[in-house]
Order: structure tokens, then sequence, then C-alpha cells
């Protein structure tokens, strides 16, 4: 039983594995396939050893099908971390489904945000992306972004993922702007007590994002899960961030600030929210959580 | 020099402003009419009130139909560093924000922001850096952290980054570095000229901001060599 468990994680696995996993037998073809762009110089710089693919790995792909666009980063290279070539792979990626008017980009994002070795061209590169992401969907293409991989989505790609049209995310995903420990460095550990992981998991993790509208859907950390929801938001319709839109999303931001602002945690929110034994969320599947929710 | 002072200099005919907490919005008078003042001052922490205040004020103007040129102001120490504003997911806040600057470049507003004090990190992501151009004052701040702060994050020992970051722009703090990778257009040496009216009446023809230039021009200023080649290569792959 373990074993199964184990090889149909999408945590446990690499990038490109996931990759693998989840898109059609035999459908990804890879862009920028390792030894075919030179590896980062600013880290040899700093004596630090590069990696071919500079921790993302882009291409195309099928789901069911469907041709999609698929990039996913690598949480065990430098956290994610996003650097010049890291970064200009994503805006290529971008750029090119919509040149390709490709039915949808899938974005497995697993990162802590800039990489600080490269932190100028990495804070650009993540401004680049976000305006690659809006063209992207302003040209009426789904954006559908995964966060479950060990690094979460942090820092700039906390705000690029925001972008998508669509999040899915598992329990073990973790969607925030400031990591818990910087927030613990500077403001002290009664703001944010970071060894905590119950707690951080309350403020950022997936089931509190889910239950607070923040993402679309929340799923198990399991390839199948998590490829049948992808599945379901290819079919969805996304609607173009026109005026209305957004008035409409600036709506629910400030009614969200007015009900929740204050709270420290989640399961204070979750209390209010009426929702029974709001203490057990923690040990309730994903699937439970979705029927909690759902009433 | 103070915020009041330099208000006055960059909007040399008629000016008319509020500060009220962090925020600044107000209005002037340029070459080519009336513009918009929104942004933050004293090196803001932004939060999600900060944030929903920036966007509301911009949703506004994009409503009134008017394509007003608006001027950002940005002076921001980041985002700020909280458990109610991240437990409310601060990052998808910024995200509204940001796609609401999006919004007005896309409605024909011209737009431009002024680095005043500080540009750092999230909090310059999340509106200067969508701005259609981006100014900084010679004497301003822009980093992700500082080189210390860098040191003891990446292990890497502080004289060796202030010794690379001699001859390189990659990293460390400091509006020229931005300039040469693309993401500043200018750094303004002094403010006898009106600049603001000179880059608004430059900006007549919004269409061509829609195309994000930044990865071309860091390119030409040789600070960033690799990105635009590989966007390139994927792109026509």
């Amino acid at each position: 039983m373990d074993q199964v468990m184990i090889k149909n994680s999408f945590y446990e696995k690499t990038a490109r594995a996931r990759i693998l996993a989840v898109v059609d037998e035999h459908s990804f073809n890879e862009i920028l396939k390792p030894a075919e762009i030179e590896v980062s110089l600013h880290l040899s710089a700093l004596d630090i050893p590069g990696s071919f693919d500079d921790g993302v790995i882009i291409g195309t792909a099928r789901l069911n099908g469907t041709p999609v666009h698929i990039m996913a980063q690598e949480g065990q290279f430098m956290g994610g971390a996003v650097g010049e070539i890291h970064g200009a792979k994503i805006v290529g990626l971008l750029h090119k489904a919509i040149q390709d008017q490709t039915q949808a980009v899938v974005f497995f994002v697993d990162s802590g945000g800039v990489r600080l070795h490269e932190a100028n061209a990495g804070l650009i590169a993540i401004s680049e992306i976000m305006r690659a992401m809006l063209q992207v969907r302003n040209a009426g293409i789904p954006i559908i972004t995964v966060i479950g991989g060990t690094c979460g989505a942090f820092g700039g790609m906390g705000i690029s993922a925001c972008l998508s049209s669509t999040i899915i995310m598992t329990e073990e995903g973790r969607l925030a702007l400031s990591g818990p420990e910087v927030i613990e460095t500077v403001k002290g550990v009664e703001e944010f007590d970071s060894k905590d992981r119950a707690l951080v998991w309350r403020v950022t993790g997936g089931k509190h994002r889910y239950l607070l509208n923040h993402v679309q859907a929340l799923v198990e950390d399991d390839i199948a899960d998590i490829r049948d929801a992808i599945l379901t938001q290819l079919d969805a319709k996304v609607g173009p961030l026109d005026l209305e839109q957004l008035l409409k999303q600036q709506q629910q931001l400030e009614h969200q600030y007015q009900r929740w602002f204050g709270k420290n945690d989640g399961l204070q929110i979750w209390h209010e929210m009426g929702i029974s034994q709001p203490e057990k969320i923690p040990m309730l599947s994903a699937h439970e959580v979705v029927l909690v929710k759902q009433g | 020099m103070n915020t009041e002072v330099l208000l006055q200099q960059l909007f040399p005919h008629q000016l008319d402003y509020q500060i009220e907490g962090y925020v600044i919005k107000g209005s002037a008078q340029t070459d080519v009419g009336q513009v918009r003042i929104l942004g933050t001052v004293n090196a803001a922490p932004i939060n999600q009130q900060i944030a929903m205040e920036l966007a509301g004020e911009i949703l506004q103007l994009v409503q009134q139909k008017q394509q007003t040129p608006v001027v950002f102001i940005v002076d921001t120490q980041g985002q700020d560093l909280s458990r109610a504003d991240e437990l409310l997911c601060l990052n998808r806040t910024f995200a509204h924000l940001a796609s609401c600057v999006d919004l007005l470049r896309r409605g024909g507003h011209a737009n431009l922001a002024i680095i005043f004090g500080q540009a750092v990190s999230g909090g310059f992501l999340s509106y200067g850096l969508m701005a259609n151009e981006v100014y900084a004052l010679s004497d301003s701040q822009v980093k992700v952290m500082d080189l210390n702060a860098m040191a003891r994050v990446t292990k890497i020992p502080a004289d060796k980054l202030k010794e690379l970051s001699q001859s390189s722009a990659i990293f460390a703090p400091g509006a020229e570095n931005f300039y040469k990778m693309g993401a500043i257009n200018a750094i303004w040496p002094d403010l006898e000229t009106d600049w603001v009216s000179q880059v608004l009446l430059n900006q007549q023809h919004v269409e061509s901001y829609l195309v994000d230039q930044r990865r071309i021009v860091g390119q030409q200023r040789q600070g960033r060599v690799l990105c635009n080649h590989i966007i390139e290569k994927v792109i026509h792959s």
C-alpha cells in the first residue's frame, strides 16, 4: 500500500517526472532540452554548480488528446527560485503558447520566488512572467496552475500563481507572499512561529486557501487526482480579465477584508464560517474538506 | 529631499494631492493635460489595505473612460510582513493590483512610475514594475535585498558579493543596475526639466507599450545578455 502511495505522489516527484506522470503517454515534447542552452554563468561566478535546465522544464504535451503547453519548476534545484535563464524559459513558453494558440497552459509552480544569487534579473524576470501570463489570459487561453511541491509558491511566484485562471492545490502545497521564516526573523516569533508547522499550514496551506476561495480546487497528493482536476478545468469556461471581472474581484477582496482582517489563524476563520468542528479540518482528506465546503 | 519638495519640482504647473497613511492621491497639470497621481510614500510596507486602495482607484479611473494618464509614485520597502495579511493571501491581492495596472495599460491610459525613495521586491512588483515606463530619482534605492542580508541567506561571504557586484549588475542593489537590465527607463539626474510632461508626450502611441520591451532593452544595455536570446529560442522552437 505504501509503495503505491509513494508511486502516485506528486510531491515526491521531480519536475520532469511530474510532467511525464500527468500528461498523455509519449506526448511530452521538451523545449530546450538539457545541453541546448548554457548553464547559468551567474551561479558559476559564485562557485555554485548550475543545472542544465536551470530548474524549470518546459514543453508541449497532450492531456486526453488536448494540446497544452506545460512547465514545471524543480523545487530541488535552488528552491525552484527564478533566475535569468529560468525566468526566460517560462516567459518564452508563455509567448509560444499565444503564438501556437494552444488550448491551455499548465504550470506546476514549485518556487520560493526570486533567486537571490541573481536577484535583479530574477525580480525583473518575475515581472516579465506576470505580464506574459496576463497576455496569455487576455488571448483567451486559460492558465491552470498546480501547487503541490516541496517549495510551495512564495514571493514573486506566489503573486504570479494568482494570475492563473485556476489554481489547483494539494494539502501539502503552500501559497503566500513572505515565507514564515522571513516574518519570524524580522517581526519576531510572536508574529509567526515558523517552526509551528501546523500553524504554517493553517495560514498558507491548501485547505485554508481552498476554504477561503483563494484557489479553485483542492485535491489529494495523487497524480490521478491532479490529472482529473486539470482535465475538469480544461473544459471550464474562463472569461477575460476585463473591467467587469476586476471590479468583481475588487469587491470580493474588500468583502473578505471587512469580514476577516485581524484574524491570525485559519482556525478562527473556519470556526466563524460556521464549519462544525473546524479543529478537525487538518485531519480530513482533501475530498472530505471539499464536502465540508459544499455544506 | 522630502516628498513635498520633490512633487512640486516634478509637477511645476499645478499640483493638488493628499497623503493619508502611506497612500498618496492627487492630480496635476502637465503638457498633455490633467494627470492622476497615485502611489505610496514614506517607504510604505504594502499590506492588503494599501493594495486594495490603489487597485480601487485604478478601476475607478478606467471606469471613467477618459484615458487619464497616471503617474505612479513608488516608495515602498516591500510587502508588509504580517500573519494577518498572509492569512488573507496578500500575494493574491498584489496579483489583483498588478492586473488592474495592466487593465489601465490596455485601456489606453499613458502611465509611468517614478521611484522616489525605495523600490523593494514584492511592493515594486505589484504596481511600479507593471507601469509602461519606470523612472528613478538619482538618490532612490532599488533592490531585492541588502548585500549583507543576501550574504546571510545565501551563505556567500559579503566580501565576495561586494567584489562581484563591481563587475555584475545581476544581483547588487542599485537603480543603475536595474537600468542596465532594462527595468528602469532612465535615472533623472536633476528635476530642472519637466520630465513628466516629456515622458507623457512620448507616450502618445500607447499601443506600443502592449508589448513588454524590457528584455530587448536589457540586452541592448548588456545587463541581461541571455534572457532575450533564450526567449526567442523558445518561441521559435
